[in-house]
C-alpha cells in the first residue's frame, strides 16, 4: 500500500468512529488539536486500524501518534515487517 | 460405610426478584465540573453522564443494601426467613471486618444465612450471580440474596480528571433461587492480573495512613488503556456467555453491560453488532458508574421503565478492577 492509500483508508476510518470529513485528514494534522479526536475515540480509531491494516498498535505505542502522519508511517513500518 | 448424605439438589436456578436503592441526592455535571477544570459538555461526551446519585451521611453501603434488598425480596415473593445466603459485591465497604453481608443480613432480620462479602470490583455482582446459581444448583442454598453495593464517593478524589466526574453511589439486589427452567445461564468469567494496576487504589491502606492524606486512597485510572480493554476485550467475552447460552443476538431481548462509560457500551454493541431490537441499558446517564451496584440498577431501572419484560433474555456483563471479569445471559423475572 503507498503512503497515500493508508492515508485515504485512515481518513475513512477516522470519518466513521468521530465524523470527521475524510477530506480533511492530512498527513500535518493533529488528533487532537486540530480533527478534534478525543483519546477515546483515538482508541477506537487504532483498533479500527489494527484490523483493517493487519498490524498492532500496543497502548504505549498510541499516545506518541500525534498527527495522521506518525500514524501513517507506523502502519506502514509495520505493514512491511 | 454407604457415603455422605447429600443435600437434594435444585436442577435450575433463577432470578426471582430485583431491586435498587438510589442515592436521595442527584448531582449534575455543573456541581463537580469546577474541581477537574471542566464542563457539562466535556463530561457528557466523555461518558454520555448527566447526573449521579452521590450518598449522604445517612446512606450508607450496608443501608443502602437493606433498602435495595427489602425491594428484590418483595419483588421475589421470598419471605427474609427464606433468605440462607447473603453475597455482596463491593469495593467500598471500608471497614475490613466484618463483612457487610453479615451486617445486611442482621439488618433485614434474616435467620442467619451465611453471609460474606467478594472482591472482584465493578464485575463482583456478575461473579456473585454465577455463585448464586451454582448454590442452589448445588443445593447449598435456596435462597441467595445477591447485593452490588457502592458509596464511591467516599474514595474518589474530586479533583481527580480521570474519574471524578465517573464514580457514584447506589445498591442494587436480586435473589436468586430454584426454578422449572434454566433462568441463569453459563458464566463467562476470568482475570487478568498483568494489567492490575490499569484500574486501582493509588495507595494501600498502610501507606494512606502513614501519608496522612485520604485522598491517597482514592481510585486510580487508566483511562485510554480501561476503554480499549473494556470496549474490544469484552464484547468477545459478551459473545462467549451468548454463545454458551445457546442464544443469538437476533435472539436477544437486553443488553446490561456495567455501567461504566456511555461510550464504552456503544462500542461494545457495536462490535457485539446487536440488532435496533436488543434494548440496551443507559442508566449510566442519570446514575454514573456504581461500580458492583451498576448492573442490578441498571436492571431494576429496565424492568421498571418497561424495557425489560418478563420472561425477556437479558445479557449480563460486568468488568473492572483485576482486571476482572463474568458475564451470563438470564431470563427477566
Amino acid at each position: 500500500m503507498s503512503t497515500e492509500e493508508i492515508r485515504a483508508a485512515l481518513a475513512e476510518i477516522v470519518n466513521e468512529v468521530a465524523g470527521i470529513p475524510a477530506d480533511s485528514v492530512q498527513l500535518d494534522k493533529s488528533f487532537s488539536d486540530d480533527l478534534d479526536v478525543d483519546s477515546l475515540s483515538m482508541v477506537e480509531v487504532v483498533v479500527e486500524a489494527e484490523e483493517k491494516f493487519g498490524v498492532t498498535i500496543p497502548d504505549d505505542e498510541v499516545k506518541n501518534l500525534k498527527t495522521v502522519g506518525d500514524a501513517v508511517a507506523y502502519i506502514e513500518r509495520n505493514i512491511a515487517a | 460405610m454407604s457415603g455422605l448424605q447429600v443435600e437434594s439438589v435444585s436442577a435450575h436456578a433463577t432470578i426471582l426478584g430485583v431491586g435498587a436503592y438510589r442515592p436521595v441526592r442527584v448531582v449534575p455535571n455543573a456541581e463537580i465540573v469546577d474541581a477537574i477544570d471542566s464542563s457539562d459538555e466535556w463530561v457528557q461526551q466523555r461518558s454520555g453522564i448527566r447526573t449521579r446519585g452521590i450518598a449522604g451521611e445517612s446512606e450508607t453501603v450496608v443501608s443502602m443494601s437493606v433498602e435495595a434488598s427489602k425491594a428484590a425480596l418483595e419483588s421475589a415473593g421470598v419471605d427474609v426467613q427464606q433468605v440462607d445466603a447473603v453475597i455482596v459485591a463491593t469495593v467500598s465497604h471500608l471497614m475490613q471486618l466484618p463483612s457487610a453481608a453479615a451486617m445486611i443480613a442482621h439488618q433485614l432480620g434474616t435467620a442467619q444465612p451465611a453471609a460474606f462479602d467478594i472482591s472482584a470490583a465493578c464485575a463482583g455482582f456478575c461473579h456473585g450471580v454465577a455463585l448464586a446459581n451454582d448454590m442452589v444448583r448445588g443445593g447449598t442454598a435456596r435462597h441467595v440474596l445477591v447485593i452490588g453495593v457502592e458509596k464511591l464517593s467516599d474514595i474518589t478524589d474530586p479533583t481527580d480528571r480521570g474519574s471524578a466526574f465517573i464514580f457514584a453511589d447506589g445498591a442494587g439486589a436480586v435473589v436468586v433461587g430454584p426454578a422449572d427452567r434454566p433462568g441463569i445461564g453459563p458464566v463467562v468469567w476470568g482475570s487478568d492480573g498483568e494489567h492490575y494496576d490499569h484500574i486501582r487504589s493509588r495507595k494501600d491502606w498502610t501507606e494512606v495512613v502513614a501519608s496522612g492524606d485520604l485522598r491517597e486512597a482514592a481510585i486510580t485510572m487508566k483511562g485510554s488503556e480501561v476503554f480499549r480493554w473494556a470496549s474490544y476485550g469484552m464484547a468477545k467475552v459478551a459473545q462467549q456467555a451468548l454463545d454458551r447460552a445457546g442464544i443469538t443476538v437476533d435472539e436477544l431481548d437486553c443488553f446490561i453491560p456495567h455501567q461504566a462509560n456511555n461510550r464504552i457500551t456503544d462500542a461494545m454493541a457495536r462490535s457485539l453488532r446487536l440488532p435496533d431490537t436488543v434494548r440496551i441499558a443507559r442508566d449510566i446517564i442519570d446514575s454514573g458508574n456504581t461500580s458492583a451496584a451498576s448492573v442490578p440498577m441498571a436492571l431494576q431501572r429496565m424492568i421498571d421503565d418497561g424495557d425489560a419484560k418478563s420472561g425477556d433474555t437479558a445479557l449480563l456483563i460486568a468488568f473492572g478492577a483485576g482486571l476482572a471479569y463474568a458475564a451470563q445471559v438470564v431470563v427477566i423475572p
